[in-house]
């Protein structure tokens, strides 16, 4: 086994970790911060992926906005799971708040409807985005040699998602709010603050990260029904393993997550699934509130 | 009082319904054929099954869904592709329907579910769809199953010889998905490829891989061509990464690899595909007038089907036939635990659409050609066109029958014939 051959697996397995992180970062606010069981997450990510490609596929067909048709795609996928999750939380889950087993029904439930509708939309077949041509093709990385230029990208994007939530969480007002409505949901509300309020705009937040992960996902891998629950489970191991609401911890539980399955893959192939729950057996029996979870 | 009025009455309405009931079944016995069938409605194979069952209603329409002067009235379940699914549903077929015949399923473990069901049955005879599984057919066959399509080892036939003797390649790498359908058409390739002197390295990943990266860095650097044995998702999955990583050997299919979902999918997989070879009982373009025909009258019946019909509806149409085929022959008859209509069946021998010439073995397996493939540019659209073919394939690949049984079933390690370095 060569350096840069190992080299190359750990760098996949980053750049896998970076759309887990994605994905599940937004599931970690909703989840981990609000204490709401949201098991549509990955409807949401599809949800991003297939209104993202019903923009991304006219323009990309058109010469005129071919090279933009991209960019506007992973604005309209944002958009339309934000707006997604509002409905969701307005409608369905805000005023059962805290009655977790119905949540969980509830948004099973909705993950069901959603799968179906897009079956019954855009029919069985996968698709996969085409990234732009700035960001397609290999590039050429010392030691390794070529490796694909969107796959860095995903780092990078990564790296900027969890930087931006660390700043709006710790540095902005509306951080100071979330993280005291965590705390004490009532006593915030009794400070006059609009709680419902700030639900809405943590899970239109969420939802909106799910809908990025639906875009950037589709592109480096083909999107078919079916990955939404694939994504809700990642999403779930990897917030277990770090510790809810933690945006390090989830940053931590990707990069092991991701780092695992692609070694586990390049090792033993047959077996590499079990090498993810291994991990998140380890990591519950040690320390069952995840890596950096807080206690209580 | 009132209530055992109602009790009374509602039990005479029973008895009535159902000698009602008795009677219709009476009368209809002799002068309708229950025909059932189970395709994947849903799951990962949805839209091959949807394709599959255009090609049937093709089938019952061509002769006006009636033999004889028996009408043929079809009843259509759904599987998702799991074998205990089919075989639920193959159970409702049997025992509320009371069908006569079943024509299903589509893939490999609920073929070999079937097949165990049949053998439980008496009268009834069920005919596959599009399964391919060998060891349906190949290993404790079953005297009801019948399998008028070719399978997954006979579909490579001829393929292995063409990559070393014409191509001269001496090494290929292996991606394939984990599990059965692909064990039997490794074999298919190896048999012929590592005894002509190639040697193959595996990179085998689970069914539904969707990041290859680190299978991509495996593939050594003398192999002279990938073999790609995926289908659907991850066979479009490994093209896109393998494009963006810059890879440039050229791709050797399976006989699921080229399929419309990657055809039509448009992106920058294409690349790599054209040009691509493969194996399988079907090619888009083939100048048979057989073919050329039936791929009309389809486009035509469903404007909003495939652009070429799938491999799916091809089996399905062709044991669909073969079925309609040996009614005719008894003239609808299927008294005596349908011995005459067995036989028939047995005994047939017809073209299938790509105009191959189709008969039985003694295990009820079909025994058809193979067509080489390659994938073209025909006119801004990718499709596959036949540049070769093997006669006559036989389940077990030409050889004794007792010599192919030795090699033992397709797996992760058999066969094998690793690079020596």
């Amino acid at each position: 086994m060569t350096l840069q051959y190992m080299i190359t697996v750990t760098l996949n397995g980053l750049t896998l970790a970076a759309l887990y992180f994605i994905v599940a970062s937004g599931f970690s606010l909703i989840f981990g911060l609000m204490r709401t069981v949201n098991m549509a997450h990955g409807s949401l990510y599809l949800i991003g992926a297939y209104v993202g490609f019903s923009v991304f596929d006219p323009l990309y067909a058109s010469s005129a906005t071919y090279d933009y048709a991209w960019y506007i795609a992973v604005v309209a996928g944002v958009a339309a799971a934000a707006v997604a999750g509002v409905i969701m939380q307005v409608v369905f889950l805000g005023w059962m708040q805290g009655q977790e087993l119905r949540q969980a029904l509830v948004t099973i439930g909705l993950s069901i409807i959603v799968a179906d509708q897009l079956l019954a939309i855009y029919g069985g077949n996968p698709f996969q985005f085409f990234a732009p041509d700035l960001l397609f093709g290999p590039t050429l990385v010392p030691v390794i040699g070529r490796y694909s230029t969107f796959r860095l990208f995903q780092i990078g994007l990564a790296l900027a998602v969890g930087i931006g939530l660390w700043v709006l969480l710790n540095k902005t007002r509306l951080g100071i709010m979330v993280r005291a409505g965590v705390d004490d949901r009532q006593m915030l509300a009794a400070c006059g603050i609009n709680v419902p309020l700030v639900s809405v705009a943590v899970f239109a937040l969420g939802a909106g990260l799910a809908g990025l992960g639906g875009v950037i996902g589709a592109t480096a891998q083909p999107v078919a029904l079916g990955v939404d629950v694939k994504f809700l489970l990642t999403s779930l191991v990897v917030v277990i393993v770090g510790g809810m609401g933690s945006i390090g911890g989830t940053a931590i539980g990707a990069i092991l997550i991701g780092v695992a399955e692609q070694w586990g893959q390049a090792l033993f192939p047959t077996y590499s699934v079990i090498l993810t729950f291994a991990i998140m057996v380890a990591v519950l029996a040690i320390r069952p509130q995840g890596i950096l979870g807080r206690t209580g | 009082m009132l209530r055992k009025t109602l009790r009374i009455s509602t039990a005479i309405a029973l008895a009535t319904g159902a000698l009602a009931l008795s009677g219709m079944t009476a009368a209809n016995a002799q002068e309708t054929i229950k025909i059932g069938s189970i395709t994947t409605l849903e799951g990962p194979f949805a839209t091959g099954g949807q394709d599959a069952y255009r090609a049937m209603e093709m089938a019952f329409e061509e002769i006006d869904y009636t033999i004889n002067g028996k009408t043929i009235e079809w009843i259509r379940e759904s599987s998702n592709a799991q074998a205990d699914v089919a075989l639920a549903r193959a159970r409702k077929l049997i025992e509320q329907d009371n069908v006569d015949i079943i024509i299903g399923p589509l893939s490999g473990a609920e073929g070999i579910a079937l097949r165990d069901y049949s053998r439980t049955l008496e009268g009834k005879t069920i005919v596959n769809g599009s399964s391919g599984a060998a060891d349906t057919t190949l290993r404790d066959a079953s005297p009801n199953f019948f399998r008028f399509n070719t399978e997954g080892t006979q579909w490579m036939a001829g393929l292995g010889n063409h990559v070393y003797n014409d191509l001269g390649i001496q090494h290929v790498a292996l991606v394939a998905a984990d599990y059965a359908f692909p064990y039997a058409q490794v074999m298919g390739f190896m048999l012929d490829y590592c005894k002509a002197g190639g040697a193959v390295t595996k990179l085998w990943s689970p069914l539904n891989t969707t990041d290859f990266g680190s299978i991509i860095a495996n593939i050594p650097d003398d192999a002279g061509a990938v073999l790609l044995i995926q289908g659907g998702t991850d066979a479009l999955a490994f093209l896109t990464q393998y494009a963006e990583a810059g890879g440039e050997l050229p791709i050797i299919g399976g006989s699921i690899t080229a399929d419309q979902t990657l055809l039509s999918a448009r992106g920058p997989h294409q690349r790599l595909m054209e040009g691509m070879l493969a194996a399988g009982p079907i090619a888009d373009l083939n100048d048979d007038p057989m073919w050329v025909e039936w791929v009309a009258a389809y486009r035509e019946r469903f404007p909003d089907g495939f652009d070429s019909p799938s491999i799916h509806a091809f089996n399905y149409y062709t044991n669909t036939k073969a079925v309609l085929l040996a009614l005719e022959e008894v003239g609808g008859d299927l008294s005596n635990n349908q011995q005459a209509f067995q036989e028939a069946l047995a005994g047939i021998e017809f073209k299938n659409p790509m105009g191959a010439n189709v008969a039985l073995d003694d295990n009820r397996q079909a025994i058809s050609d193979i067509f080489l493939t390659r994938i073209v540019d025909d006119g801004g659209t990718l499709r596959t066109q036949a540049f070769g073919k093997a006669e006559g394939v036989t389940q077990t690949m030409g050889m004794d029958r007792d010599e192919f049984l030795a090699l033992g079933s397709p797996s992760r390690d058999n066969p094998d014939c690793p690079p020596t370095n």
